[in-house]
This record gives structure tokens, sequence and C-alpha cells, in this order.
């Protein structure tokens, strides 16, 4: 059972706290022309789609969805017909989707490659990719997911679809990109390479920009730091309390330096499992080896989470392994970690959310911090995926690799200043990283 | 940087000579090029101090502006600029073949474009300085200029946004130019002195490519590649030649200059050609001419629109043209790159280490094996590839081949473990094998043949379609003023 506790300020509760949000929300929906919503990592961002998105539909206007990518698609499509059976959704595809079986069993969902072709559902989804295809129509209501994850030249697209939009997102999370120098543009208010949401609150400064103020998914041990480093002036707190939550290794260990990282991790929260100080190539043998040890170590311990959702056996499909580059997830996946366990890049990471995650670090062996390394969205999503425990992989030596690296970007006129700093969070987490060390032997 | 890339600089250093990163030239080189040594006054970004410009390597044409903060003199010298550029560019218009398209009118291109070439980037950002600050300027009202002077700009400006398009050449860097294909073994930084960079490919006979280097790194011997100018030669040879002039405007003082800037220039100058003569002495790369065929169909649409009288070229762009740019980049980034990799093995490599590419020899094949029954029976060949590279795809994958042109193969299985020179990979063909119920002869790989084949492929995926500038949403700041010449164009602070 989970303890309620006002103290004597009147402080709300984390689940009255977050419920009063999402009904301000609800509210400025319909007196502006757009709502932004920031999102910090599992702060129920989802649960907020969906209900605002019943909501809407309630009132008997017709509603479109825009996500990223076709898993959030997918994710969102089972969210809403399995919370909602009565309402109609449709689901816009490009040729070469494979609707996926949880898609297929809700007999409340149509999916199809043309608009007419999926009957007239209350709510359609699709990605920003495809509604760019999809014209002659005006939705008077929208819901865009992962905004800030999506390049404004997207949001250009499809905008003149509708009339008002709620706009939700993590600003935590990785920045957009392109393979080309959008230096061009820099400080342009509309600089296609920017996300949606810096230029749409740009343009149009007086929208309503809430903030979800509690993270479900990350425990009190995690919150605070990820909330320091990556939300200095936001800011949000954990939903549950120290002690609600705990991973317990049911299988002794053997006292070797793998085992009391896990333990440490088990016990605190988090871990930094450092190896000796070394420059290294991208795939790191020695760190790729721990990284696929630390993984099979930790299932042959059989651990279990407790928390106030209950108690459950961790398995390997509630583990991943984060990394920064996709030759060094290559590699791990070679290093033999069991099939099951996810290992990806922190691109591909954002959004999920496992019980136990194992991250190589970024800086790790390098012998530079190029902006690509220091951008505090990879760390941030690498670091927030978890809802137990998180054990880091490094080698020593990164402070003072950062101390030799200070951020050495040029300064472009016009371009609002971004926090926060991916050095300082860099060097905030090590901190805090630095009271769970575990070296290795 | 890539591990070959790194290995070739690894070896350049123990060699003490650059070493080829690339088997052909990956960049276009025209027959006659214009190239362009601007030199700018230090500490002012646009203002021109000198330029060496011209076509025949034996004949450069110097031009000089006596005191560059003198704003009517910049102007001057712009207009003799035209002199120089103008009738080259426009030489190119009158030549031109049609070309059919499918699904669309036919259409006129120039049969040859210009081709400018510039010592390094900050050259090529200084094409488009220049062209900036006289694509406005007008010919009558305030500080009116040569009618040239605007027309300059616009092509400077065009020129400047074009060599920004990867794979472009109608403007190029030499010193990107000559990266593209040898690696030295010093750094990337020291790799933007043409000086040094030549030094490293081409040392002169007794020295390694890191001696030249050294003595490459003198600026009085070897002056600096431009638009900045030696500290040196501005304290004690500029600021006292421009001083005199301002006390006597003799064409005496006026010569004394040019004879000051001609030492500065001409040893870059000299650089140049032999930067020119590198690049065409490499083996042209096969589809270096589809590029430069787009090149020379950029330049017919712009001489159009200069002909059709359109208004210059924004000074920033809008929303849309922002978006649509991009979109344009990214398209002709990741086409170059796949092209690159199609048209030269050494490139194909760095796939092949990442595991994007795989090359291989061919032990079976079924070249008449078909899928389905009755009417949906398909031809779909078998072939399988042994191979040592680590192939990191995944089965369903589509891969493409830089052996044959339209072919395509899906991945069926990938059997046996890397790095024993046995992992097999069967693929099944899907496209380029005709319509016939067997194979076209050639199309299919047969036994003992040596293939590669990559996931990298060219496929052009249109994106979608932009709003009218006049409807940019009110997400992007609503429709865009439109763009009046006024008086006002001249007061742009421009110093």
């Amino acid at each position: 059972m989970r303890i309620l506790r006002d103290d004597e300020a009147g402080r709300m509760t984390p689940g009255q706290e977050a419920a009063a949000v999402v009904e301000a929300v609800l509210a400025d929906l319909p007196r502006n022309r757009g709502v932004v919503v920031d999102s910090p990592p599992g702060a129920g961002k989802s649960t907020l789609v969906v209900r605002a998105a019943a909501h809407i539909a309630e009132t008997g206007e017709p509603l479109m969805i825009v996500a990223q990518t076709n898993e959030q698609v997918d994710d969102l499509v089972n969210r809403l017909a399995t919370d909602h059976p009565d309402l109609t959704v449709g689901r816009l595809s490009a040729s070469g989707y494979v609707t996926p079986s949880r898609i297929l069993a809700h007999p409340n969902v149509s999916v199809a490659g043309k608009l007419p072709d999926l009957g007239d559902p209350a709510v359609v989804i699709a990605t920003a990719d495809k509604w760019a295809w999809i014209g002659d129509r005006t939705w008077p209501w929208a819901i865009v997911d992962e905004a800030y994850q999506m390049r404004s030249d997207k949001l250009l697209r499809i905008a003149s679809l509708f009339e008002r939009s709620l706009f939700v997102g993590d600003p935590g999370q990785l920045d957009p990109f392109s393979i080309v120098d959008g230096d061009r543009w820099a400080g342009l208010s509309w600089d296609p390479v920017q996300s949606a949401v810096s230029v749409l609150l740009r343009h149009n400064p007086d929208l309503p920009v809430h903030r979800l103020p509690v993270s479900w998914r990350l425990p009190a041990s995690a919150a605070p730091v990820v909330s320091e480093a990556f939300y200095p002036f936001t800011g949000f707190r954990a939903g549950t309390e120290h002690g609600e939550r705990g991973l317990e290794l049911t299988v002794n260990g053997m006292r070797t330096s793998y085992d009391r990282a896990l333990e440490e991790a088990a016990a605190s929260g988090w871990a930094l499992y450092e190896l000796p100080s070394r420059h290294t190539v991208r795939t790191d043998a020695e760190a790729v080896q721990a990284v696929a040890v630390l993984a099979v170590r930790l299932l042959q311990r059989a651990p279990v989470a407790h928390s106030e959702r209950g108690s459950h056996r961790v398995g390997a499909d509630r583990i991943a392994i984060g990394a920064a580059h996709r030759d060094q997830v290559a590699a791990i996946r070679a290093a033999g970690v069991p099939e099951e366990i996810t290992v990806d890049t922190a691109n591909r990471l954002q959004g999920r959310e496992y019980d136990v995650t194992i991250v190589l670090h970024p800086l790790s062996g390098r012998r530079d911090a190029t902006a690509f390394h220091l951008e505090s969205g990879r760390l941030c999503v690498l670091t927030s995926r978890h809802r137990h425990a998180c054990v880091v992989v490094a080698r020593a030596g990164i402070p003072e690799l950062l101390d030799a690296h200070p951020s050495a970007e040029p300064v472009q006129l016009g371009v609002p200043v971004k926090f926060p700093d991916g050095w300082e969070a860099n060097q905030a987490v090590l901190a805090h990283l630095a009271k769970h060390r575990i070296t290795a032997h | 940087m890539s591990a070959l890339t790194a290995l070739a600089r690894l070896r350049a250093i123990r060699d003490g000579v650059a070493q080829p990163i690339t088997t052909v030239r990956h960049c276009h080189v025209a027959p006659q090029p214009m190239v362009f040594v601007p030199l700018a006054l230090s500490g002012e970004a646009a203002a021109p101090l000198a330029a060496m410009i011209g076509t025949d390597p034996g004949h450069p044409r110097l031009l000089v502006v006596p005191q560059p903060r003198n704003r009517d003199l910049r102007f001057a010298f712009t207009a003799e600029l035209a002199e120089v550029v103008l009738p080259y560019v426009e030489g190119f218009r009158k030549d031109t073949e049609t070309v059919e398209r499918r699904g669309g009118e036919p259409y006129e291109r120039c049969l040859e474009a210009p081709q400018i070439l510039v010592p390094n980037r900050q050259g090529a950002a200084f094409v488009g300085l220049l062209g900036r600050s006289t694509r406005f300027r007008r010919i009558d009202g305030p500080y009116p200029v040569h009618p040239s002077v605007p027309l300059l700009g616009r092509w400077l400006t065009y020129f400047a946004d074009r060599s920004q398009q990867p794979g472009s050449c109608l403007l190029m860097a030499a010193t990107e130019a000559l990266g593209l294909h040898w690696a030295t073994g010093q750094s990337g930084l020291e790799d933007a002195n043409l000086a040094t960079l030549v030094s490293w490919i081409d040392p002169p006979a007794g020295m390694t490519g890191a001696q030249a280097a050294l003595e490459a790194e003198d600026p009085l011997l070897w002056p600096p590649a431009g638009p900045v100018t030696d500290p040196g030669f501005d304290n004690e040879v500029l600021a006292p030649a421009v001083h005199a002039y301002e006390e006597a405007p003799t064409e005496h003082s006026v010569e004394r200059i040019a004879q000051a800037l001609r030492t500065q220039l001409d040893p870059t100058w000299r650089l140049m050609w032999r930067a020119v003569e590198l690049l065409r002495a490499l083996p042209e790369g096969t589809r270096v001419r589809e590029r430069w065929e787009t090149d020379r169909g950029s330049f017919t649409r712009f001489t159009e629109r200069l002909a059709e009288g359109g208004p210059p070229q924004a000074r920033r762009d809008g929303a849309v043209g922002a978006a649509a740019r991009l979109a344009g980049l990214e398209r002709a980034r990741a086409s170059y790159d796949v092209q690159r990799a199609y048209d030269d093995p050494l490139v194909m490599a760095e796939y092949r280490l990442t595991g994007e590419a795989f090359a291989g020899t061919v032990t079976a094949a079924d070249p008449e094996h078909t899928e389905g029954e009755g009417r949906s029976r398909k031809l779909r060949p078998l072939v399988t590839v042994t191979t040592a590279d680590p192939v990191r795809q995944a089965p369903g994958t589509v891969v493409g081949s830089p052996d044959r042109r339209g072919h395509a193969a899906e991945i069926v299985e990938i059997s046996g473990d890397e790095g024993v020179e046995a992992v097999e990979v069967v693929l099944k063909i899907v496209k380029g094998m005709g319509r016939g119920k067997s194979p076209t002869p050639g199309s299919v790989p047969e036994i003992g043949e040596r293939v590669t084949y990559t996931s990298l492929t060219d496929d052009f995926q249109s994106s979608a379609a932009l709003p009218d500038p006049e409807l940019t949403p009110w997400t992007h700041g609503g429709p865009p003023q439109e763009y009046v010449p006024s008086d006002e164009d001249a007061q742009e602070e421009w110093s």
C-alpha cells in the first residue's frame, strides 16, 4: 500500500498534484490554439494523451493524433483501444507496414493506407511522416505526441491539418538532428532543424506550457538525480517514497566485482562499474565484455522487484542495455547477451521503460568530448529508463576528460540558451555515481 | 574519422607522403575551370582587398582595392570582378541539349556549366559574403553601383549556396577536393592549409611530404591562401603601401600595392593549378557525370530565373524555403554517400568494416528459382555468397550491388561464424533480372563470381509536399512579408 503523506505546508500528494495538472491542461485546451505539456521521464505522458483523446472524443469532434515512429503509434493505438473499447480508432499506415497482433486483436481499431478506407473513426492516428501525405481535410483537434523529438519542418508539413493542438513531449530527451549542417538557419525563429515545440513557442510565446510534476517510473533514488541534472529549473519528484521500491537478488553472489556492483545497484538504485582509465576504440572490448557479463550475471542472481504494483521476477524482457553508438550496440550483442534483453542506442530507447538498465557511458575511454557525446539528452535517456536500478559501466577518468573539454561550441546569435548544459549535466551525474563506485579488478 | 582513413593517416606519417583513400575521383573537374583566389582586409569580414582570377594558368588577372576601407573603391573592384566572372559564366548559356524525362515535359539543359575553384572553405564562404554585400545594391538612388555589380552578387550567392550541396562541383574548395582523395600525416586543421596539403600529396623531389609541409608553413615562402592575409605582410608591407596611396593616390602608388599583393597571391595561384592537375590525374568515378548533370540542370534553372527577372535571393530563408532546402540537402547527402561507395571499392570497404556491406564469392546459385503458384508465380533466383566480412544485417533486408545497376536482392538467411571465411548469405534476387521465365543473361551472379552487396541504396523517396510560402501556418509565424526592393537596402550594415 502506498503511503500518502501530506506535510504541514499542505503539500499535495504526488497523485493529487499530477491530477491537478491534467485538469488544468484539459481546461486550457478549448481556450487556446495550442497547449504544450512538458513531461519528464515516466511522468504519465501516454496516460495524459489517452485521457485527453477520450476527453476530446466525448465532445463528438474528430481528432487526429500524431506520433513520431510506427512503434509509438502502435503503442498509442493499443493503449487507447484497451482503455476505451467503445471508441473507434483508425490507424493510417504506409505501404509495407505489417500490423502487429496486439493491434489486430482490437475490434474497435481499423487499419488502412488511405483516409477513406478507415471508415469514419473518432480518432485517427499516424506518424508525422504519414500525416504529411494527407491533405484536403482539416481536423478541429490534434494531439502531437513526442513533440520535442519532432523536427519543426515536419510540423510545417502538417500544421495546416488542424485548428488547435495539444503538444506533449519530454524536453530533456535527445533533440532532433539532421545529417547536414544546419548552421545556415541558426537563430531563425523557424529553424527547420529545431524541435517542433521550440519553433511553435518562438512564434506563439503566449501559449500555455504545463509541466507534469511527478515521475511514476523513476524510483525515489533516481528522480532527484535526474531532475537536478537534466531539469534544473523545472524539476519533478518521484511518485513513490524511499523504501517503496526494492530490488532483491534472490541468488547469492560470489563477492566478485560484478556481484558487488549488482548488489550496490540493488541496494541504492545506482552503481558505477569502473574500469581502469585508458583510451580505447569506440567498441572497447573490456567495457563491452563487462556490460555483457553484468547482464548475464544479473539474470543469474534471479532478481525480484518489489514495488507499489506488487512483486515480480525481473525477466530478461525487463532489462535493457543502452549505449551511444550503433557499433557499440552490435558489439555488446555479439558479446553474448541473452536474446530477450533489449540492447539499443539512446535514440531508440527513448520513451521505453525497464526494471533495470545497464548503460555503457558515452564518454567511457574517449580521448575527446564532442558535442554528440556531451549532449545532455543522450545521458538523460540512458539514465532515466529504469524503475528500480541503473548500472553504469565506464572507464575511470571521465571527470578529467570533461575538465579538459569544456563546451566550445560557437555561440550563435538569436538562439535561445538551452538548459541544461550537457557538460554540467554530465558532471552532476558523475558526481552522484561516484558515491556508488565499484572498481573492477 | 573512419577506421580506414585513420589507418591511411598513420601510413602517411610512416611513409612521409599522403596516402590515397579512394581509387577514383569523386568530383568533377571542368575542362576550363575558373580559379579565384580572393583576399580580404583583415578584421573586416566582407571587405575585398585583392583577387587573382582567370581560366588560364599563364595569364591570371590581378584585381586590387588600393584602399579597402573606401566603399566606392570596393564596388569598383566588384565591377571589375564582374567583367571577368560574368562573361565566363554567361558563356555556358548558349549551348543546350533537350532532356526527355519520364512523366514530364522535356526541358533544356546547358551542355556545360561554369566551375569556380577557390583555395579553401573560407574562400567559398567569402564568395557568399561578397555576393550578399553586392546583390542588393541599386544602380540608382543612394550609393549607385555599376549595373553588373548586383548581377554578380546574385551569381556569387548562387555559387556559394550551391557549394553547400553535397556532391555539387560548381564552386569547389581545393583543400576539400584534395582532402576527399588523400589522407595526410597532419591534423585536419592543418589540412585546411593548401600549401602544406599539396606538399604532403606531391612533395618536391628529394623531400618527404612531412619535410615539404614543414617548409610550406613559412608564410614568407608560402603566403596564406586567403582570404585572410599574413599579419606580418599586413603590418610591414601593406599598411605602408596603403598609407602612401592615401597620401598620393597616383598610378605609381596603386602599382606598389598591386606588386605587393601579387607576391601574396602568386604562390597560391600556382598551387591551385597544381591541385587541378593532381585531381585531373585521377580516373573519374562513374557517377560523377550524373552529379555534374544535376549541377548543369541547376545552373540552367538559375540562368532562366535571372532571365525572367526574379528578385535577388532573400537575405534569409523563409520557413518554407528553409524546410525545402533542408530536404534537398539531406537527400543530396544520402545520395552522395551511397554513390561514392558504389563507385569506389575503397569507400565501400568502410561499410564492409561496419557490417553495412559484404563482399564475397558466389558458391551456389539457382537462377531459375520461382515463388508462388499459377499467375502469381514469380521468378526469384537464389544465390549463396560466402564471405569473410562481418555481416550485420537481418534477414529480410533489401540489398543492392555496385556490380549491377537496378539489381536488388533480399537477404534470406545468414549462417556460419564471421572471421573464419565461412559466413554464408543466401540472397533472393528481387529486381533487375527481366520479366521473362528465366533471368536476362548476366543479371544473376554466377558461381565463382566475386560480388559485393550493401544495404545502402540510392532509392529516391520524395518527401511530402510543403505548403506554399503564402500559406505558412501559424505555428511557423504565418505568411511572410513580400520583399520589396527599397533604398533601405543600401543602408544595410555592411562594413
